[in-house]
């Protein structure tokens, strides 16, 4: 069954015994990067080919270091899939601005601990939205699409993840933007210690880059 | 009402005069083209102001109209470079007193998408606007126009142009750089940067203008820059399509002229069952008529502006401005 068409990829929600062992019980996940006729196939293949195998590996990779991600089953190269256990739950993008100020702040506290595990362990997410986190039944949040992901442990490369991660709470959260990043850094800094600083130095520094960045400037307000 | 519209952000000084119904009565510019390099802003502020008055004359005439007839002023107020932003804010203010005439400084990068809205029927779309000066994929949401994704360093139209300079090709390079990548065969492998929904254009810049120095062949380097550039772009409005679950796209902006382009956006909306626009060309590039039409819906909404307040803003960013009009 189709779950969810995303940018690049099909995701399929099927059961475990159709697709991998008929033993098996429970749902899996099938990740399909499927083919953009409006790119060459060179471009195409390459990117599709190279971003199926490093996800399948920062996932597993990511769940070594304490982040909760999605078990992987299979990877299979050639038809640019990853099998990998369905995880259920709720998107934090759909819950996360009807939450009460005191469990939303734990959440945000978690979501940089999270965080900061990935970037000890040498890896960054490389599209940290509020989308790519589902929170279960039991309160765990889990990662999930690692899909423009790497192995990076240049400040460069935090740097963006929580410039990423920022304005993906503000387009979506405007509202409570600002104090959700303040709880994220935190739980950030617990993880990253020291380290913490300089990154989020050079995240406000990427933010300024953007062209069009100052301070507030509203003149018709 | 009819609103008298002055842009001027960049190389283009343009004066637009339309209708509070929507009609465009008159779209003149006039472009500055610099001899050797690249955009100095106090030499194109110097060419805007020169070709001020002949440029504001045509449109009058061509409208069939006198400044008697002008309800509004509208201009660009920003993003831009800041002497260029300034000589149009003059020129605004100048007809404002001078002829009791109402003023509105308009955010240039929504005019851009506030025309393709008025001539091409689009209701709300992700829009991916690229030109020299600007990159950025905009979608509305919750009240503001909201930036999804945008350059991280150069604009895509600068990109192309810094690898024409290099390569010995005229201003402006775009158009030169498209016809070349038609005999282009093979692809060279550039460098590739999605950072989520974000781009970044330099290292592929400098790669590109490296390769040729090494000996690569110019049209296949044009073949692979736009299809390296233009792939991420797509990328990237695919992103905020799927992410904002609207059902339109808009390409606008000077590269919007590029047809391979255009074929790759369009593709991609084709793919999610997406409407695909365009606006014409002389409403893709930096236009006046945008500006006029981005006032009325400014002045319809209630906003009013005072001489005093109509300071420029060089880097007004599209997500602080209020837009009622959308409410």
């Amino acid at each position: 069954m189709l779950m969810k068409k995303g940018a690049e990829a099909d995701l399929f929600l099927e059961p475990f015994s159709g697709v991998l062992h008929p033993a098996g019980e429970g749902m899996v996940v099938v990740k399909r990067r499927v083919v953009k006729r409006y790119r060459i196939p060179e471009i195409d293949r390459q990117l599709r080919e190279s971003r199926t195998v490093l996800e399948a590996r920062l996932l597993s990779d990511a769940k070594k270091a304490g982040v909760p991600t999605p078990p992987v089953y299979l990877v299979d190269r050639k038809n640019t899939t990853i099998v990998m256990r369905f995880i259920e739950g709720k998107h934090v993008k759909k819950v996360l601005g009807r939450l009460r100020p005191e469990r939303r702040r734990r959440i945000c506290v978690e979501i940089g601990r999270m965080v900061g595990r990935l970037h000890g362990a040498g890896i960054v997410h490389g599209d940290l939205t509020t989308s790519n986190m589902i929170i279960t039944g039991e309160g765990r949040i889990y990662l999930v699409d690692f899909g423009l992901g790497s192995y990076d442990r240049s400040t460069e490369g935090r740097g963006v993840d929580l410039h990423l991660l920022r304005r993906a709470l503000q387009s979506v959260h405007f509202r409570i933007a600002e104090r959700a990043y303040r709880d994220v850094l935190r739980g950030y800094k617990l993880e990253m210690g020291k380290a913490a600083d300089e990154v989020i130095r050079r995240a406000e520094e990427i933010e300024k880059r953007g062209r069009y960045v100052e301070k507030e400037e509203r003149p018709w307000r | 009402m009819i609103c008298l519209g002055i842009e001027g952000t960049a190389h283009t000084f343009g004066v637009g005069i339309v209708s509070s119904k929507g009609r465009i009565l008159a779209n003149v510019s006039s472009t500055f083209v610099p001899e050797k390099g690249g955009i100095h802003p106090r030499e194109a502020a110097r060419f805007h102001s020169a070709h001020a008055g002949e440029v504001l004359r045509e449109a009058l005439g061509r409208a069939g109209i006198t400044m008697e007839d002008v309800g509004l002023v509208a201009f660009s107020m920003g993003p831009g470079l800041g002497p260029v932003l300034r000589t149009a804010a003059t020129a605004a203010r100048a007809l404002s007193a001078f002829h009791g005439i109402p003023i509105i400084g308009v955010n240039h990068c929504i005019a851009h998408i506030e025309i393709g809205r008025l001539t091409e029927g689009a209701r709300d779309p992700v829009t991916l606007y690229v030109s020299g000066g600007n990159t950025q994929v905009i979608a509305y949401d919750a009240g503001r126009y909201r930036v999804f994704g945008e350059t991280l360093d150069i604009p895509l139209g600068n990109c192309l142009d810094v690898f024409a300079r290099e390569v010995g090709l005229q201003y402006p390079g775009g158009p030169k750089i498209e016809r070349l990548a038609r005999d282009g065969r093979s692809y060279i492998r550039l460098p590739y940067a999605v950072k989520g929904m974000d781009v970044s254009f330099s290292g592929l810049a400098s790669e590109a203008v490296r390769r040729y120095r090494m000996g690569a062949d110019l049209r296949d380097l044009c073949y692979s820059l736009q299809e390296t550039a233009f792939s991420a772009l797509v990328e990237v409005t695919e992103r905020a399509l799927a992410h904002t679950e609207k059902r339109e796209v808009m390409l606008t902006g000077g590269v919007a002229a590029n047809s391979r382009l255009r074929e790759m956006v369009r593709m991609m909306a084709e793919e999610h069952g997406a409407r695909f626009h365009v606006p014409p060309p002389e409403l893709s590039v930096d236009n006046g008529a945008m500006i006029a039409w981005t006032g009325i819906l400014a002045h319809r909404h209630g906003v009013r502006m005072s001489i005093s307040k109509t300071q420029v803003l060089q880097r007004w960013r599209t997500d602080q401005v209020d837009v009622p009009w959308r409410r």
